[in-house]
């Protein structure tokens, strides 16, 4: 677009300062530079932007509301106003879509009839499986054999919509090794096949597309508080795992300098524990899954295992772009615990009637400390604004939340949560 | 210590009319010792350039065969520092050349000067790096001629012809010819594509072209030989090792070899 030389803005890529690039083998280099030519061509396209647009106000349901949590606000924050950006609203209920939809049209005008993904507890590979569907593309997704046994209603939700899913038995057997396997079939299919990556991480273009699929969040976030209030947000807040919605709303107001920026990271049993997957927070520059970016790694460069009750956020990597965000301080990035997010989980949906993602309630915890800490340096409350990517509902998380808050007998503990 | 480059045994092999056999093992698998001795055996039985691995915790270009061995390897306690102790019994006890083939994130995690000195020193005559292409390699470029070490980088059935160019220019020692689109793993038959690989790269200029992937018997070795500088096998040496031990691995080596 129109970005000038020191707007953070619409950043193209490979490189965000110095991170990002392609560490991928050579076998699949022609395919993404087809993926980047075919991409750059889309968004010069007024017929592809209008295609994109069609589907997201009337497949989708966008835009996403922006809803005013006054009680939330009032119990949790101290009356600081506090705004969610409604991404749960969105069909398959999180801002997955955004992406899904337009990397599935990226591979339909590359002639592919057949896409991949790789899924954690399964929301970007409903996402997936729901824009193959749409589309009339055959879909595969990769996911953890434990993931599979733990999410077994996603697995049916996926296959209901006509995906074929691979439960993942090698290497730990987590959203990583998803990847991994993902990757391996696409050396192997890159022919008929796009691979679509569902977070704003991995070789170029993958960090810059997401994103560009996901800015609508900011876009409309942004239009819609000055709507309402007049004036931009204090700071705005996300959850961050790959950091695809947060990247989406952040890079709405990269560029409004008075505005905070703060990214959650998944705290798991706590930083000081080796438990969490605060890869920003605590790890060191490394290359996995084809970027350079923070990455959680033993002193060998061996990949370590993540941990966090969200299997969304749980995952030793984070996009190249936050990775620069983080270094040259446009973007706070900090850990919230398992704990601080199940309580924020909590106030809300008896506060708002919202049940968040488990993600989402990591942003929402973020929100009640930041909140709290604005107050403490004498903010007037009625006066400051924070508006929360709410980046998904937790329809999916009933189980985990039930057996987090000892609401389920003991012989009920394993039962597949309801959908 | 002088040490043995691939591009030395390759030519050497050519005096004598044959293709150099490229045999691959992941360090540590089963231990340390054990994996310096199936290296030590396959010198032994007439393979010229030995590729050791360094297992990694996300193998992406590793089908199943490869990606067990090198997560028992890690599960024994394999860490990376022990590749200069396996590349220096090995150089000790053969001449052979001796290449690693690393994925990159442990080099940089050492450190690629640091990697690469401490390579050089222990008799190391290469690497080579499934995942990082030239594009990204500035670092390496720099530590492979500060120390002398030869740059094996891949081409593939789908690298375009300005990456074949820019991928031979920038080897040295060989260039690694992907001889299908997959991960590594023993097929029945060899793809047919590898010649189509091998005459890019000798078209763009690369004098040593090795075929790999999988490649796992003697009439694979000698069909590709007609072709190309080098064969390159791996998973049928690891599930040798895995079901065998060393006498397997060097049986099997001096079939591909013909010496059997």
């Amino acid at each position: 677009m129109n970005a000038s030389d020191d707007s953070l803005k619409h950043a193209s890529g490979p490189y965000f300062g110095q991170y990002g690039g392609r560490w991928m083998p050579e076998s699949l280099m022609a395919a993404m530079d087809e993926l980047t030519q075919t991409f750059e061509d889309a968004k010069a396209d007024p017929a592809f932007i209008e295609e994109v647009k069609e589907l997201n106000r009337n497949y989708s349901g966008r835009p996403s509301l922006l809803t005013e949590a006054k009680r939330f606000s009032a119990q949790a924050c101290g009356g600081v106003r506090i705004f969610l950006k409604r991404e749960d609203l969105n069909h398959t209920g999180s801002h997955k879509i955004n992406n899904v939809l337009g990397q599935a049209l990226l591979a339909k005008r590359m002639g592919k009839t057949r896409i991949i993904a790789e899924t954690g507890a399964g929301q970007h590979g409903v996402a997936s499986a729901t824009a193959a569907a749409l589309m009339g593309l055959e879909c595969v997704v990769y996911m953890g054999a434990e993931d599979t046994r733990r999410q077994a209603l996603n697995v049916a939700r996926m296959q209901l919509l006509g995906a074929t899913v691979i439960p993942v038995t090698v290497g730990s057997q987590t959203l990583k090794d998803a990847i991994n396997e993902a990757l391996r079939d696409w050396v192997a299919n890159v022919d008929n096949t796009h691979y679509l990556l569902g977070t704003a991480a991995g070789g170029h273009p993958f960090p810059a597309m997401v994103r560009y699929f996901h800015q609508v969040i900011g876009e409309e976030a942004r239009e819609q508080v000055l709507a309402q209030t007049g004036r931009l947000p204090d700071a705005v807040t996300a959850c961050i795992g790959g950091g695809s919605n947060a990247i989406g709303i952040f890079h709405g107001f990269l560029d409004d300098k008075d505005v905070e920026l703060y990214g959650y990271e998944a705290g798991g049993d706590g930083v000081d524990t080796d438990r969490h997957a605060a890869t920003i927070t605590l790890g060191k520059p490394g290359v996995l899954h084809g970027a350079r970016s923070y990455l959680m790694q033993d002193d060998d460069g061996q990949t370590i295992e993540s941990h966090s009750i969200s299997a969304g956020l749980d995952y030793p990597g984070v996009g190249p772009e936050h990775a620069y965000l983080a270094d040259i301080g446009r973007v706070h990035y900090e850990p919230v615990t398992d704990t601080e997010a199940m309580d924020a989980f909590k106030i809300l949906c008896r506060t708002e009637g919202i049940l968040p993602a488990i993600e989402s309630a990591h942003a929402l915890a973020g929100t009640i400390r930041l909140a709290q800490r604005k107050l403490a340096e004498g903010a007037k409350p009625e006066e400051t604004i924070i508006i929360a990517n709410l980046s998904g509902r937790g329809d999916k998380d009933v189980s985990t939340a039930a057996q987090w808050f000892g609401m389920l007998e003991d012989d009920a503990a394993n039962t597949p949560e309801g959908n | 210590m002088s040490r043995v480059t691939s591009a030395e045994k390759i030519a050497a092999a050519r005096a004598e009319g044959r293709p150099a056999l490229i045999g691959y093992l992941p360090a540590g698998f089963p231990d340390v010792e054990t994996s310096i001795e199936a290296a030590v055996a396959l010198a032994e039985n007439g393979v010229d350039v030995i590729e050791m691995g360094i297992p990694y915790s996300d193998p992406v270009m590793d089908g199943a065969v490869i990606q067990e061995a090198t997560v028992q390897a890690l599960a024994n306690g394999f860490r990376v520092a022990q590749i200069f102790d396996i590349v220096r019994g090995i150089t000790a006890r053969t001449n052979a050349a001796v290449m690693v083939m690393t994925y990159w994130n442990p080099v940089l995690s050492l450190g690629v000067d640091e990697f690469a000195r401490r390579f050089a020193e222990a008799g190391g005559a290469g690497l080579i790096t499934p995942d990082l292409v030239p594009d990204e390699a500035d670092q390496w470029f720099a530590a492979s001629e500060k120390y002398g070490l030869e740059r094996v980088f891949l081409i593939a059935p789908s690298s375009t012809e300005a990456r074949v160019k820019r991928t031979v220019e920038a080897s040295s020692g060989f260039v690694y010819c992907v001889s299908l689109m997959g991960v590594t793993g023993a097929r029945a038959e060899v793809s047919s594509a590898a010649q189509a690989v091998v005459d890019a790269a000798h078209g763009a200029g690369a004098e040593n072209a090795c075929v790999g992937l999988g490649v796992s018997r003697r009439e694979h070795v000698q069909e590709i030989g007609s072709y190309a500088d080098g064969v390159i096998v791996g998973t049928a040496l690891v599930a040798a090792l895995r079901d065998g031990g060393v006498p397997a691995v060097g049986r099997l080596a001096a079939q591909l070899s013909g010496r059997a």
